[in-house]
């Protein structure tokens, strides 16, 4: 795999928005057990307004990368570059999507929105405007007063991506944001993203183990290998036409030679990490 | 959905139905067994010394708030309770807070805090009312010590079963340690002091009336003491009931202020009836 540098240097000696250098994450094991290297020397980068996906075999690692890439999670070895500076601490410049409930149980879907705002000082009228504004265009007008367990889980996940949006990130984390939602809801979500991306397109890095997801919402699907030290296996960029939809392009013959290329590579880390998993 | 609606209303009726009849039924044989109807004079003023008669009892009560001769005790009794149950709260969420943040603090606090709250803290009052006199102070400082702990113990539990997405998420979203303090373990560490709310204000109340009954110069706890010097157990009897009768109340507020405030919690049944 090329590192970081080389990949930037490939799409036009842009300074890519994030990337990882070379990054290893070991985990301390248990009671004195073995160290776990979760992520080894792995090297990825995403440009300036570029959707990538990350795919993988389940357990490889995917959440770790992203938690590194949001400085949740500090990496053992290598760094991270965002717009090109070594990156410390909290990742300001991202937004987060997590694929389990992140919201405030115990506040409002509307003070759930206003809290990044309220974090950053934003005078009260103001953030709650702007706020009502922004679960207008999720689709949640009228459900304001709602706390989140009396939403459905696509509701939750639309209040979530409005919480995250309100902060107008530079670039967007999203770890298996719709994984829970059924079919029709996760169709609609990718819709959404889509549409929302394409207005003012941030950057991606969109994490997923969904193949056929993955194609059809970037322009970069890059294949992780099984865990343990995981690491880019390849990257393959997605040609399909935009403005997509999900549902529809995945019967298109592109999708369908993409797809059968990529699941070339990742089939066999599939199987990998099915055996290790059996074990 | 109607009818079954209908049937449980039905039952919860019946149900209400039957519980009266049982107080009725328990004073009914108290009664009996204290006043010469089927059983002879004397040995009915046998037992009405050691069990006391309802219908005096009754007239004590009655008495009591008729010549308002119970309202400075009983708001003595009941301002106690809510110091205690208020600087003990107060303390439980701030020291819990402290220490489940601080993991050097709790490591080294933590045999000390065990051994306290292990310790009988009621022997405490006798110490108490030296440091703090007969008055209100030296019962606030014991229904403290029994709320502190249950408070402590929910809140430090709270803050440390905070979802780690949840945190995480808000660390994202741009929060500072202090208002991940505020905006986070707060909120969450107060609905597990919610949840412990109807334990705390119990312990508060066995506070201020073992207080007062350890020696004091006002509340219902000292009428108790009062009457059981003179063997009166009519008024003992009198007393616990009243003391009973607002702890009740209490408990009423708690459930109440709980439903107010924790309305963001998921309910098991949240249909409604149409």
């Amino acid at each position: 795999m090329e590192s970081a540098a080389a990949t930037a240097a490939s799409a036009g000696d842009v300074v890519p928005a994030l990337a990882f250098d070379r990054v290893t994450c070991a985990f301390a094991g248990r009671n004195g057990g073995a160290r776990y290297v979760a992520v080894k020397d792995a090297s990825l980068s995403v440009g300036p307004g570029e959707f990538v996906s990350v795919v993988g075999p389940t357990g490889c690692g995917k959440s770790t990368l992203l938690n590194v890439a949001a400085g949740l999670l500090a990496p053992s070895a290598g760094r991270i570059l965002v717009d090109g500076a070594p990156l410390d601490g909290i990742n300001a410049r991202a937004g987060y999507m997590f694929q389990s409930e992140a919201l405030m149980p115990w506040r409002s879907a509307l003070a759930n929105v206003v809290a990044g705002l309220e974090f950053h000082h934003v005078p009260r009228n103001e953030s709650e405007t702007r706020a009502r504004d922004w679960l207008r265009r999720v689709g949640l007008a009228g459900f304001e007063e709602r706390y989140p367990h009396q939403l459905s889980g696509g509701m939750r996940k639309r209040v979530a991506l409005a919480q995250t949006l309100i902060l107008d990130p530079e670039m967007l984390l999203m770890d298996e944001p719709f994984s829970a939602l059924d079919i029709q809801t996760r169709h609609l979500m990718e819709n959404e993203l889509l549409d929302l991306w394409s207005a003012d397109r941030k950057s991606v890095l969109f994490i997923t183990h969904d193949l056929e997801e993955a194609i059809a919402l970037s322009d970069r699907v890059v294949v992780l290998s099984a865990g343990p030290e995981t690491h880019p296996l390849g990257e393959f960029a997605i040609d399909l036409l935009r403005p997509r939809d999900v549902a529809e392009i995945r019967l298109s013959r592109r999708f369908i030679e993409l797809h059968e290329a990529i699941w070339r590579v990742l089939k066999s880390e599939v199987l990998k990490g099915y055996a290790q998993a059996k074990r | 959905m109607r009818k079954r609606n209908a049937e449980v209303r039905l039952s919860r009726a019946r149900l209400v139905l039957y519980q009266a009849l049982l107080i009725a039924a328990l004073f009914a044989f108290w009664y009996l067994m204290t006043e010469p109807v089927f059983i002879s004079e004397a040995s009915a003023k046998n037992t009405a010394f050691f069990f006391g008669r309802p219908l005096q009892v009754m007239k004590v009560a009655i008495e009591w708030f008729t010549s308002g001769k119970i309202y400075p005790h009983l708001a003595i009794t009941l301002w106690e309770t809510l110091l205690a149950f208020l600087v003990g709260s107060v303390l439980g969420l701030g020291v819990g807070l402290w220490l489940a943040l601080a993991p050097t603090a709790s490591a080294l606090a933590e045999p000390y805090i065990t051994a306290f709250n292990a310790m009988p803290r009621v022997i405490l009052a006798p110490i108490f009312a030296v440091w703090f006199g007969l008055g209100v102070l030296s019962k606030v400082a014991l229904g403290v010590t029994l709320v502190f702990f249950i408070v402590f113990f929910n809140v430090y539990q709270g803050v440390k079963e905070v979802s780690p997405v949840v945190l995480a998420n808000a660390r994202m979203l741009g929060a500072s340690k202090r208002q991940l303090l505020r905006y986070i373990y707060l909120p969450s560490a107060t609905s597990w002091v919610f949840s412990s709310l109807h334990t705390s204000v119990g312990m508060a109340f066995v506070g201020a009336v073992v207080g007062e009954y350890l020696g004091s110069a006002r509340g219902v706890g000292y009428l108790i003491l009062q009457a059981e010097g003179v063997f009166d157990i009519n008024t003992v009897i009198a007393g616990i009931m009243v003391l009973t009768l607002f702890a009740l109340l209490l408990d009423a507020g708690v459930t109440e202020i709980e439903a107010r405030l924790l309305v963001w919690r998921p309910k098991t049944a949240e249909t409604e009836t149409l």
